[in-house]
Formats: C-alpha cells, sequence, structure tokens
C-alpha cells in the first residue's frame, strides 16, 4: 500500500545511515551541553561528543534506563527550555512514581508523520475515518494515531475506550475506516458487533491498527475474520515517542522502524553487548531528532529480532519481529504496563496481608483479566465474611487506583502460595499472548 | 459468660472439612456448636469446643488459619418466641448482631444461641439483667 514519505521510507541504506549519523553526532552534542545528567555520565565513562561520528560509534556511549527517567523525575532527562515543550504525556511507574516525557511542536509533528507512515502502510489516506479507541489522556495511544490521521488530513475519530455499544454505533453512524485499538478490544469489538447481529459487511470498516500490547498470528487471523478488515501491528513507548516507532506493511511480517528518527540495536540483556544482525536480543532506541526528550542508547527491555532484508514492500527501513518477550518482569494487562512490584506496593502498606502474592493473568471473552491472590496474616481476624471481603475491597480499591486497571482480588489462607526455592512464583500468565517463535 | 470461638479460614475444596474435624477428633475434642458462613471463594467454620485453646493450637500446627474471637452464648425457652424475646431485647438497646447460630441442647426446653454483636460486656450485661442465662462453654 501507500507510502507516506516515500523518499525516507524507501531511501538507500547508505543514505540512510549518513543520515542517522549526522543526525546522532549532532544529537549526542546537545544532550551533552543541555542535559547534566548526560555529560555526567558521557563524562564518567570516558566518551565525548567529539568520539561520536557516525552509526557506528553508537556503541561507545552508555545506556539510559528507565531508572534513569525516575531518578530526574519529572523533567531532569529534558533537553530543551521547558518553555519549548507543547505536551506531556506519562506513563505509571513501579514506585507509584510516573515516568514523564515531553514533546517539542517539532517533537509533536515528527511523532505525527511517524504515526501517518503507519496509518498511509495500513491503506490510509485522506478520505478515512480513524476511529481511534485508544485511551486519551497521559498515555500516548490515543493522541498519536490520531495526530497521525489529521497529519493525513484523513478525519480522526476520538472514540476513546470504554462504551463498547456507543463504540459500535459510532463506526456504524460515522463510517468508521479504520480501527485503532488494543488488539485485545478489536477482538472484543469483533464479537460485540456479531453478538449485537449486525452484518459486519454493511460497516466501512477496511483495515486495523492495532498495539500497546502482545498478540499472536492467531489473534491478527481471527481480527481479520470477525471485523473483516486487514489487521496491521504497530509499536511504540513513550520514552522514546509513542506508538509508531515501528509500524507494518500490507507484507504483515514485521514492523519498519522509523529509522530517521531512531536508531534501533539488539543487545544482550545480560552483558550489554551489541548483537549480530539477526540475532534475538533486548531493544536499544536512541532517539536522533527529539528535542525535549533525546533518550541515548535507551533499553526497551522487549525482546526482539531486527531484520535488514528487503521488504516486498519497497521500504528499506530494518523490520523488528514482534515482541517475543520481555527482559524484566513486566506485563502488559489491557495495554497497561503492570509490574508485579507495584502490586506488592500496595500489599506492604495494608494490615492483616502479607507480601506473599500471586497475580494470575487470563484472557476471558478477548479482555484481559487480573486476579491477585494475596495471602492473610496469621493475626488477620476473620470470623465474618464481611472483614474478609472489606480487606479484598480496600486492596482492590488501591490496586485500581495505582495500575489504572480493575483486578480481582482474592485473600487466600497463610502458606498456601507455592514457593519455588524459598523464592515466591509471582505471576502466572495464561494468556499464552507472546508469539513463540525461535 | 464470654466464650471463645474458633474460626477456621476453609478454602472451597473437597476434604477439607473432614481433615478439620480429623484433627479435632485426633486431639479428643468435643465440639458443642458449629457454623459455617461459606461464600463462593472460601468458607469460614465456626467452633465452639470444650477445649479451645488445645484445638487452635492443633489447627494452627496442621496449617490450619485460625483466629479466636470472644463470643455469648445464653440460653432461651425452646419454643415459640423464645429467641425473639432476645433479639427484642437487642434492637431496643441498640446492639446489632453480626452473626449468630442456634442448637438444641440434651437437656430439653432449652435452645442456645450463640451472639457475636461488637460490645460483648453491654450485651452480656443486659441479657443477664433481663432474665437470660449466659452460658460458658462449660454448659452447653
Amino acid at each position: 500500500m501507500g507510502y507516506w514519505n516515500e523518499q525516507i521510507e524507501t531511501a538507500p541504506r547508505s543514505e540512510l545511515e549518513a543520515l542517522q549519523s549526522y543526525r546522532l553526532s549532532r544529537t549526542v552534542r546537545r544532550v551533552y551541553e543541555n542535559v547534566p545528567f548526560y555529560k555526567e555520565l558521557f563524562d564518567r565513562h570516558g566518551v565525548s561528543p567529539a568520539d561520536i561520528r557516525t552509526v557506528q560509534d553508537l556503541s561507545k556511549l552508555p545506556f539510559t534506563v528507565k531508572q534513569d527517567l525516575r531518578d530526574t523525575y519529572p523533567y531532569g532527562l529534558f533537553a530543551t527550555d521547558l518553555e519549548n515543550v507543547v505536551r506531556i504525556h506519562a506513563s505509571s511507574g513501579t514506585t507509584g512514581k510516573q515516568t514523564v516525557v515531553g514533546y517539542t511542536q517539532n517533537d509533536i509533528d515528527v511523532w505525527s508523520e511517524c504515526a501517518a507512515r503507519a496509518l498511509a502502510a495500513a491503506g490510509g489516506k485522506a478520505k478515512d475515518f480513524v476511529h481511534v479507541s485508544y485511551g486519551y489522556g497521559l498515555f500516548t495511544g490515543g493522541m498519536g494515531l490520531h495526530y497521525g490521521a489529521e497529519k493525513m488530513k484523513a478525519t480522526a475519530i476520538p472514540a476513546s475506550v470504554g462504551n463498547t455499544r456507543r463504540q459500535i454505533t459510532i463506526m456504524q453512524d460515522f463510517g468508521s475506516s479504520i480501527l485503532c485499538c488494543t488488539p485485545s478490544y478489536a477482538l472484543y469489538l469483533g464479537e460485540s458487533i456479531e453478538e449485537m447481529g449486525i452484518d459486519k459487511s454493511t460497516l466501512k470498516l477496511k483495515a486495523g491498527i492495532f498495539g500497546a500490547e502482545p498478540w499472536t498470528e492467531e489473534m491478527r487471523r481471527e481480527i481479520e475474520k470477525k471485523l473483516g478488515i486487514k489487521a496491521y501491528d504497530i509499536y511504540g513507548l513513550s520514552e522514546v515517542m509513542g506508538p509508531g516507532v515501528s509500524f507494518e506493511c500490507e507484507c504483515q511480517n514485521g514492523m519498519h522502524i522509523n529509522e530517521d528518527h531512531f536508531i534501533p540495536e539488539i543487545i544482550d540483556p545480560e552483558t550489554g553487548e551489541v548483537l549480530p544482525d539477526g540475532e534475538q536480543g533486548e531493544l536499544v532506541f536512541t532517539c536522533i531528532t527529539k528535542e525535549a526528550l533525546p533518550l541515548i542508547r535507551y533499553r526497551t527491555k522487549d525482546i526482539v529480532r531486527l531484520s535488514k532484508e528487503k521488504c516486498a514492500c519497497g521500504r528499506t527501513l530494518v523490520k523488528m519481529s514482534k515482541v517475543l518477550g520481555r527482559s524484566d518482569d513486566m506485563l502488559i494487562i489491557r495495554g497497561v504496563n503492570v509490574f508485579p512490584s507495584q502490586v506488592e506496593s500496595v500489599l506492604l502498606d495494608i494490615q492483616g496481608v502479607t507480601a506473599n502474592y500471586l497475580l494470575i493473568v487470563d484472557r476471558v471473552n478477548n479482555l484481559d483479566t487480573l486476579e491477585i491472590q494475596v495471602e492473610m496474616s496469621p493475626d488477620m481476624p476473620f470470623d465474618a465474611v464481611r472483614m474478609i471481603e472489606e480487606k479484598e475491597s480496600e486492596i482492590k480499591a488501591k490496586v485500581d487506583s495505582l495500575l489504572g486497571i480493575s483486578a480481582k482480588v482474592r485473600i487466600v489462607s497463610p502458606k498456601t502460595i507455592a514457593r519455588s526455592e524459598g523464592k515466591a512464583k509471582r505471576v502466572i500468565d495464561n494468556r499464552n499472548s507472546y508469539h513463540q517463535t525461535v | 459468660m464470654i466464650m471463645n470461638q474458633l474460626s477456621v479460614f476453609v478454602e472451597n475444596k473437597r476434604g477439607r472439612l473432614a481433615e478439620i474435624t480429623k484433627v479435632l477428633k485426633d486431639h479428643q475434642i468435643d465440639i458443642r456448636a458449629l457454623s459455617i458462613a461459606d461464600t463462593k471463594e472460601f468458607g469460614i467454620l465456626r467452633l465452639i469446643v470444650d477445649k479451645p485453646d488445645e484445638a487452635a493450637e492443633a489447627l494452627k500446627k496442621d496449617g490450619f488459619t485460625v483466629s479466636i474471637t470472644k463470643v455469648i452464648g445464653i440460653g432461651i425457652d425452646d419454643q415459640p418466641g423464645g429467641l425473639n424475646a432476645a433479639m427484642e431485647l437487642l434492637t431496643r438497646y441498640e446492639i446489632s448482631v453480626e452473626y449468630m447460630y442456634a442448637f438444641i441442647s440434651r437437656s430439653e426446653k432449652t435452645a442456645y444461641v450463640i451472639l457475636r454483636v461488637a460490645d460483648n460486656e453491654t450485651a452480656t450485661r443486659i441479657l443477664s439483667e433481663n432474665g437470660f442465662a449466659v452460658m460458658g462453654s462449660s454448659d452447653i
């Protein structure tokens, strides 16, 4: 299907690398001069901006990790005057402290361009109605695709999340032609459309762009069948930009990374060594055009594989596989990033229960569910059912407000949660959502 | 008199109750009264026994979660309206009952009720002042 920016998307690799090298050296100099954190970090690693001339020099630079964003909360890594920042987004963090990201007007333009490339690759044109059912707000999902749609002069429908019947009515009445949401919600919508007895061929939907959580090829086929559309994957993270860091083309076998803005590397998560092309490892991004928050060698913790083989779509941009796993214990539940330690932090503050817990993640009717089992402490009074239910509600309220998703809480007897080698198993994920390839 | 009631947390698993009664049998503990509160996920078995401390210890040793609660036992006339008289009295004094359970004793004409209220002292005083026999665990 169509390119949005043919010149870049199909540029010869040598030209692309020359552009990356130029932008990289400029960015490294800028963060060294404007961000005390990076000056100190580069000095400590004995690397100076003068050492970074080409993309081959990238591995000389130290990594940035999520903790660095927390340590410098909220604006410590910003490389521009706050006056130039036109937008803030944030994601929740393990300690309850959010990770804050910022954008200048140019950053928003770049992001819109990246999202427009994703829409164009999915067949999007100015005449399309782009139905965005990602959450709008501090989460980057909603506004990312929204601005992309406007950039290509399509019509954005900011439907946001929830109220499935209303979503379907909007699709019918407004003529939504491209759907953007999480893949599990797309499936749920598909089933709801069936249940409501609506003939899907009466809808104008032709494509969907789905991301923010891992999904399998089986899910893709099911979504395509249920909604009668072609389903495309999209990838992004707020620290790097938001949705649109990479996007899928009609070949549906990997996501093209917008390399003119983000340089990807694959490293061994244990040693930090850069791995040869084609190997599976942790994805690392360096932002080379961002003005507000140009992170250097940011470790995503996502395990992927890159492929520089020429794509049948004509794009020369490197392709990344779906996320094959995580190098940390982060879970993605209904598109929300959840760390077990967040639940633990809630439990530690609650009287009557221990911090022995188990998270059970499942997918029921295509929606992710989270159950938290927690062991009561031996001295918790419980002669009435009410006491246990009130305790469960107290935990649920705190967990729901911290994570932003609804969990089911179950208090269980002490010592009933299995421990293996003294270390408790914290998570049972029954969804099997990572695409298995080896 | 105020009695010690054992509450045992019981997951909804087959055979769980039998495991509890076996522990009690092995320790020669006599059950005087019991009730179960059940939900979809778990149950609470409440027991009045002859040797509550020994029973609690034995159950805990076997991995059960046990909580001891002070409850009141009263004797009422085993005839229509017997319980109602006690309930009306508690209502008059604005004493709420969290839960209760009743059983009939070996001796005739008397039934027993175990009451769980927020303030045991006050409830006990009011009940005995109004002619109800407040029992100890050895009485039942």
